[in-house]
């Protein structure tokens, strides 16, 4: 029994003994913690090397260019509805926003005749419009969930209705065309080597990781999302990071929407359409918990860049497009149990 | 008024003259309190005493209606002044004000984190600055660590350096032991001790009498919405002390129901035998007789709650078996232990108690849905009548069953609980820690009624280690570190349980 008195005699000692296994756990979870925003990276690979078997076209730079410019407004999109997911809200409108901000400009700028326009203004108008349009669902949504305290999914669920319809409504169902030249510009452009859109898909992303992890703003969104009540004792005003978010949130979609416009030369009633689930599943997938407070940039791009490149293996490999759905809503799930098992954790 | 020692330091902390009212029910009335620096001091009564609508007037959440609040002798900053308020006063809930995603590092500068180049967040400096703050008034911690994965106890030590950090040097604690195990509130105490003694000031807020009297040098009675009384903690007999919080003289002694001697030839309504969990407890074996009490007592990490657990049928053993009166339930079945006639009050009523949107007559009647109509159907008179039984039975305070549980107060959730456990009738009621964050009426209340059950011919198990808890038992069984190392017949010394649960063999 000298142990125990030794043990008594040095409180400090014996508590430090007794906390060492949980400091060892400690450390393997930080070095899991790393991990999960690299959790994608193997699986990436792994499809890397699948592909190249498939298809040896498959690793050509324009393929991948190709990729990453298809998925390039939808990926906007992920960013946008990571920052909102970050702070435990949701935003289902995106979507919509996506279709319609693009959908008011160029009626407002194509001129009448076949292009279905009204010509009010002229083309050079047509990118602040669609901004604007985006900054102003933003406040409604905002408006409602923030200082109306209203649910955030059955909000943004009823501007997705809504905003769509507005879409239908103002072009009559059909599609716009003749779009003014600012309009494409960004759908269309080259910059050194590259499709414009995919620079700015980039920059956004590197823009937001560094955001995210290292300015106090993007540490309020974790702490919002993580107990907004200790964020607050923590001197955050909440309410405004919340603003915040949920406006950068809309004009980050209206501006996906202005650069898939661009590279369609077009604004269907449709645009956007049924995308916001596969924004869900790329966020999940990369580790952003719907939580709230859990998840990073980083992990959320990968999320993207996996389900593209495993639809591009796919056509690639000859899979007859009429199965893609089905097989895109497996992806999901499979790419889900795999997160879940590199994870470690349920996923919530 | 008060029995303000007028010194030549002005008092850390004033409030005097404080009303607050919500609506038409008035939380304070009236209320005062002096913090003389480098105090211990101590802050009782019942749960609605008005204790926590004091400590959010004293951190400044709350304005009061009437009343003046000062530190070290100038007035409190205005209430948009988070910053202000910060320097002055910290204070350390029961509920984690802790970021469980962030790192500890992260947590402890939140909003204030170093600046590297371009105004960019350093991360390198971030953690080498909570390093520094936590080695300051050793803690020890790994600042990288996510804040979720830290225990209770380092959680609380987390958040005091935090407060410290900002410049608070007085330091309110709400319940700072409620979660902890004996040892780990011995090193809190510790703690306290040695911050008191570099001259941090403590407004320790508390229902376990035995740690004012260990900790505290003065302490101040609330009692509904009124200040009762302030003195020294040494010229205050324990019995003045709950007579003060309750307004009765010795509440204290409360008549013990006698209950008829449990003979041993009773055939067992609980038999363990044998029962193993990996990392929690080994070759644990006992059984329960009907109308017995039997303790279940250890530290937190001794696997009592875990055994408990098991036998309630929330998790399975990987070796041994539980009998329920003869019958052997499927372990991990909860329903199975149900019907076996289990009923159990979980460790913590807010993660597995009740359900707080619920009303109480839906939450009572959780557990017996079959008593409440044919088919799944429930009849709503009949949910009723049973909770109006319920209600009556437990005496909880309330409007009426519809009302819902997180409207009503610690004690008579707690009551909700245990009317939700003995719904269906049990043969074995087991409890753990069931009067944790309790007031002291509705402690004797709740323990009252264990031994009103037992005295009906149910076997209690009661895992604890709530001395209060374990005293009315018939023999207590001493776990340490997953095995059984003691058993006590009624009538034991507390030092020498107390010893048992920590492992120290006072022979020595």
């Amino acid at each position: 029994m000298s142990d125990t008195a030794s043990d008594t005699a040095s409180e400090t000692g014996s508590a430090r003994d007794a906390r060492d296994p949980a400091g060892a756990l400690h450390r393997r979870r930080i070095a899991v913690a790393r991990l999960r925003d690299l959790a994608l990276i193997p699986a990436i690979i792994a499809i890397a090397i699948v592909g190249q078997v498939v298809n040896p076209v498959f690793l050509r730079s324009d393929n991948l260019i190709n990729v990453l410019q298809t998925m390039s407004e939808i990926a906007v999109l992920v960013l946008a509805e990571t920052l909102v997911l970050i702070v435990k809200k949701m935003d289902l409108s995106l979507e919509s926003t996506m279709g319609l901000a693009p959908g008011i400009a160029a009626w407002l700028t194509v001129p009448k005749g076949a292009g279905h326009g009204l010509g009010l203004l002229p083309g050079g108008w047509a990118v602040p419009v669609t901004l604007a349009v985006g900054v102003a669902i933003g406040i409604v949504n905002a408006l409602l969930i923030i200082r109306f305290g209203l649910n955030g999914f059955i909000v943004t669920l009823g501007m997705l209705i809504v905003l769509r319809g507005l879409l239908t409504g103002i072009s009559g169902g059909q599609t716009f065309f003749n779009l003014t030249g600012s309009m494409l510009y960004l759908g269309t452009a080259q910059w050194l080597g590259m499709p414009a859109s995919v620079w700015v898909t980039l920059v956004l992303f590197a823009i937001g990781i560094v955001v995210l992890s290292y300015t106090s703003f993007g540490r309020a969104l974790y702490a919002i999302g993580g107990n907004v009540d200790a964020a607050k004792t923590a001197g955050i005003r909440t309410d405004r990071v919340l603003w915040i978010v949920m406006v950068t949130a809309s004009v980050l979609a209206a501006l996906g929407g202005l650069m898939l416009s661009g590279r369609l030369a077009s604004v269907a009633s449709a645009q956007g359409n049924g995308d916001i689930f596969t924004v869900f599943a790329a966020a999940v997938i990369g580790g952003i918990s719907l939580n709230g407070g859990k998840g990073s940039m980083f992990g959320a791009f990968t999320g993207i860049l996996l389900l593209f490149l495993i639809q591009n293996v796919l056509t690639l490999g000859g899979v007859p497009a009429q199965w893609i759905g089905a097989l895109n809503g497996a992806i999901i799930l499979v790419a889900l149990v795999i997160s879940r098992i590199t994870g470690g954790k349920v996923q919530d | 008024m008060g029995t303000v020692q007028t010194g030549t330091v002005p008092p850390v902390a004033e409030a005097t003259g404080i009303t607050k009212r919500f609506g038409s029910t008035v939380a304070l009335r009236e209320a005062h309190i002096t913090v003389e620096p480098g105090q211990t001091h101590a802050l009782v009564g019942r749960n609605g005493a008005g204790k926590s609508t004091l400590v959010s007037i004293l951190t400044g959440l709350q304005t009061p209606d009437e009343g003046t609040v000062t530190f070290g002798g100038t007035p409190a900053p205005r209430p948009a002044d988070r910053d202000a308020w910060r320097r002055r006063v910290a204070c350390v809930y029961q509920k984690s004000t802790i970021i469980p995603q962030l790192t500890v590092a992260e947590n402890l500068f939140l909003h204030r984190h170093a600046r590297g180049r371009g105004g960019l967040i350093s991360w390198p400096a971030v953690r080498r600055q909570a390093r520094d703050l936590l080695a300051t008034w050793s803690v020890e911690v790994d600042v990288r660590a996510p804040a979720g994965e830290l225990s209770v106890e380092q959680r609380q030590f987390v958040e005091i350096a935090r407060a410290l950090s900002f410049g608070a040097r007085f330091i309110i604690l709400d319940e700072p032991t409620a979660q902890l195990d004996g040892a780990a509130i011995a090193r809190l105490f510790q703690r306290i001790r040695e911050l008191q003694a570099q001259g941090v000031t403590f407004l320790y807020i508390s229902h376990h009498l035995e740690e004012i009297y260990e900790i505290c040098d003065t302490v101040t009675v609330f009692r509904d919405a009124r200040h009762v009384l302030t003195a020294p903690v040494e010229q205050l007999a324990r019995t003045e002390l709950v007579a003060a919080m309750t307004g009765e003289a010795a509440a204290a002694a409360q008549d013990r129901l006698e209950r008829p001697q449990v003979t041993d030839t009773a055939r067992e309504v609980l038999a363990v035998s044998g029962l193993s969990l990996s990392e929690a407890y080994h070759d644990v074996s006992f059984a329960v007789r009907p109308g017995e009490i039997v303790g279940l007592a250890g530290a937190a990490s001794s696997g009592r709650t875990e055994l408990a657990e098991t036998i309630a049928g929330l998790r399975a053993a990987d070796a041994g078996e539980v009998r329920i009166s003869g019958r052997r339930p499927r372990p991990d079945s909860v329903p199975d232990a149900l019907a076996a006639g289990v009923g159990f009050v979980p460790q913590d009523r807010h993660h597995q108690g009740y359900v707080p949107q619920m009303s109480i007559a839906d939450n009572g009647t959780l557990t017996v849905p079959r008593r409440l109509g044919p088919r799944g159907l429930i009849n709503h008179r009949r949910r009723d009548e049973i909770a109006h039984a319920m209600i009556e039975n437990l005496a909880i305070v309330t409007p009426g069953p519809e009302q819902q549980v997180s409207g009503l107060s610690g004690g008579n959730q707690q009551k909700v609980v245990m009317a939700r456990a003995l719904a269906n009738d049990p043969k074995v009621l087991v409890l753990i820690s069931p009067t944790a964050g309790v007031d002291v009426r509705s402690k004797e209340f709740l323990l009252g009624k264990v031994e009103q059950t037992a005295a009906g011919g149910t076997g209690v198990l009661i895992a604890s280690d709530e001395l209060d808890d374990l005293r009315r038992c018939d023999r207590v069984l001493v776990l340490f570190q997953g095995r059984m190392v003691a058993e006590m017949a009624r009538g034991w010394h507390d030092h020498a349980l107390v010893a048992a649960m920590e492992g120290v063999d006072l022979r020595v």
